[in-house]
């Protein structure tokens, strides 16, 4: 057995990251996710790496833009504000189709909001964000060990489809600590970047990285053949955890911490013959559209357990598509749902099916 | 059974995520189990999350005084101290400082020296050899000595705190020990305490073992 150490979610994110070839780091502190910034300041000049902390979060993620186009392992991280400065430049590493990691630690919204653990980034993350037509892969983490396996996976996913990656946790995750092991973690075999600009030594033609293109043709050529990599995306890279789905009387939809409390929920309910289902989306784009479809076939209901006033939820009914009830529960502000909160919720619904 | 004996003035330093406010919280409670005074006092200016002030009922119930930053837990994300920090220095009994992670942490007891000379003091560095840069006796020297130049104090003990949380056994314990002592040597202190959770502490193979019981709020 490997040997564990007790990490705090943020430090182990920073850790996998320089594991998995990341040597450049570019970020600006804020609560809740400044451990990543502070651990890669300590560690990054003894393995030959890089740590920056730029001027302001617009200077970082433009920083992250030309390490990317340079063809190198690049990351970075912040929390809910933050990733609203850096929405713009994320918008521009995508358009210019560049593969980097970027870490949200989420917070309580919108403004400036506070410090304490939210999910309301859901739709920033999924939906755009920054703007035009793109997307990013988000991955959701439930444990520390989790953080450190899809930290390591998000850089090969970049550089296999040339995207931008996001981890998006919570406070919670980034601050708890947990038992961790950094062996085996996952590894592909991604394709060489050719498109890099590290110059051409007179021997192949210019690489240009650019997101600009006068000719509305060229532009949306650009853009399908984008398109084209977001459906190999969507085929190959869902990511779905579902217990005891099969005809639950209901299934509670949950990602991240949320879906942690929600197996608690499940047990609670057992006891009271309620049955209750588990669909954990850990990748929330591409979401789980078909696993959720599938479930819907035999569920009786579903509930979307989120910290926020209901954004998730959106995507499961389009999932679930009128085929069964689909239920909002959550708290926000940096409010945490409690077991017992959600477990009433639950017999409110079944209470309303009888 | 090991004897807790410390000056009346104890301050609790160590790594970021070494344990320190879960071993001051402890400390407190096996300390007012003498009838003596406790106050705690919250000193932490670096750490959001996981304080003392989450274990403010148990503390108060217990007989417990608590003085706390006034936006603790809240979302000002400012790093302020208590206003009444000086009066601390008065109080009877014994007052636990529970001070933030690191040498970062620890600058704030810069400005209490003239405090803390004045009056006998004890200063525990809490280890856990399990977190990062903190794991061989070269590292906790090095993260220690940085705690001891901004804080302008000695240490007087060195705390084995190591654990990996739930899966922790009694040969990872022993295994802190050891490294433990020799950076103690090192700092020209000795090993007090080794904490283990009451559940394995009869496990334990030294004589300074210290049971603990988890004290702040698992989610």
């Amino acid at each position: 057995m490997a040997e564990k150490m007790l990490m705090k979610g943020n430090e182990a994110m920073a850790e996998a990251a320089m594991r998995a070839g990341c040597k450049l780091f570019f970020g600006y502190p804020i609560t809740p996710q400044t451990e990543v910034a502070a651990y890669m300041a300590k560690k990054m000049p003894k393995i030959g790496g890089l740590f920056m902390q730029a001027e302001s979060e617009v200077a970082a993620i433009n920083m992250v833009y030309g390490a990317a186009g340079a063809g190198a392992r690049v990351m970075t991280s912040s929390s809910s504000p933050g990733i609203s400065l850096k929405s713009e430049g994320i918008s521009y590493i995508a358009g210019s189709d560049l593969p980097c990691v970027i870490v949200n630690i989420v917070r309580g919204g919108p403004g400036l909001g506070g410090i304490q653990p939210a999910q309301s980034d859901y739709f920033q993350a999924t939906k755009g964000g920054g703007h035009g037509d793109y997307h990013l892969v988000v991955l959701a983490p439930a444990s520390v060990q989790e953080m450190v396996s899809l930290t390591a996976e998000a850089f090969d996913i970049a550089d296999t489809y040339r995207m931008p990656v996001m981890i998006m946790g919570d406070g919670m995750l980034g601050q708890m600590m947990e038992p961790v092991e950094f062996e085996n973690l996952p590894k592909r075999e991604v394709p060489e970047k050719t498109w890099a600009t590290t110059g051409t030594q007179m021997k192949r033609k210019k690489n240009i990285v650019n997101s600009l293109y006068i000719e509305p043709d060229a532009l949306e050529k650009m853009n399908n053949e984008r398109l084209e990599r977001y459906e190999l995306v969507k085929k190959n890279e869902v990511k779905v955890e579902t217990v005891n789905a099969e005809n639950a009387d209901v299934v509670i939809v949950a990602y991240g911490v949320m879906a942690r409390v929600a197996k608690t929920v499940m047990q609670m309910m057992e006891e009271k013959g309620i049955k209750v289902g588990v669909v954990r989306p850990i990748t929330l784009w591409p979401f789980p559209t078909e696993e959720i479809a599938k479930v819907a076939e035999s569920a009786k209901a579903f509930l979307s357990v989120e910290m926020s006033q209901g954004q998730m939820v959106e995507d499961v009914r389009l999932a679930v598509n009128g085929k069964k009830p689909v239920y909002f529960y959550g708290r926000n502000g940096g409010v945490v749902p409690s077991p017992d909160e959600i477990c009433a919720e639950i017999e409110k619904i079944v209470g309303g099916m009888k | 059974m090991v004897k807790i004996d410390f000056k009346k003035r104890i301050v609790v330093v160590g790594h970021y995520g070494s344990g320190k406010t879960e071993f001051a919280l402890n400390l407190a409670f096996k300390l007012r189990e003498t009838g003596e005074k406790v106050t705690i006092i919250d000193l932490d200016i670096v750490n959001p999350y996981f304080r003392t002030k989450d274990a403010e009922k148990e503390l108060t119930e217990a007989g417990i005084d608590i003085i706390a930053p006034v936006y603790a837990n809240t979302n000002v994300d400012v790093p302020a101290l208590p206003p009444n920090i000086y009066a601390a220095f008065e109080k009877e009994g014994y007052v636990i400082f529970d001070v933030g992670g690191d040498d970062d942490g620890a600058t704030v007891l810069g400005r209490f020296k003239g405090q803390f000379d004045a009056a006998e003091y004890d200063m525990l560095g809490v280890v856990n050899t399990k977190r990062p840069l903190t794991t061989t006796k070269e590292e906790i020297v090095e993260s220690l000595s940085a705690i001891e130049r901004v804080s302008r104090l000695k240490f007087t003990g060195i705390i084995n705190n190591t654990n990996i949380s739930v899966e922790t056994t009694p040969d990872i314990i022993n295994s802190g020990t050891e490294i433990c002592a020799a950076a103690a040597k090192e700092l020209g202190t000795s090993l007090k305490l080794v904490s283990a959770l009451e559940e394995i502490a009869d496990t334990i193979n030294a004589d300074e073992v210290f049971p603990i019981k988890i004290r702040l709020k698992k989610w």
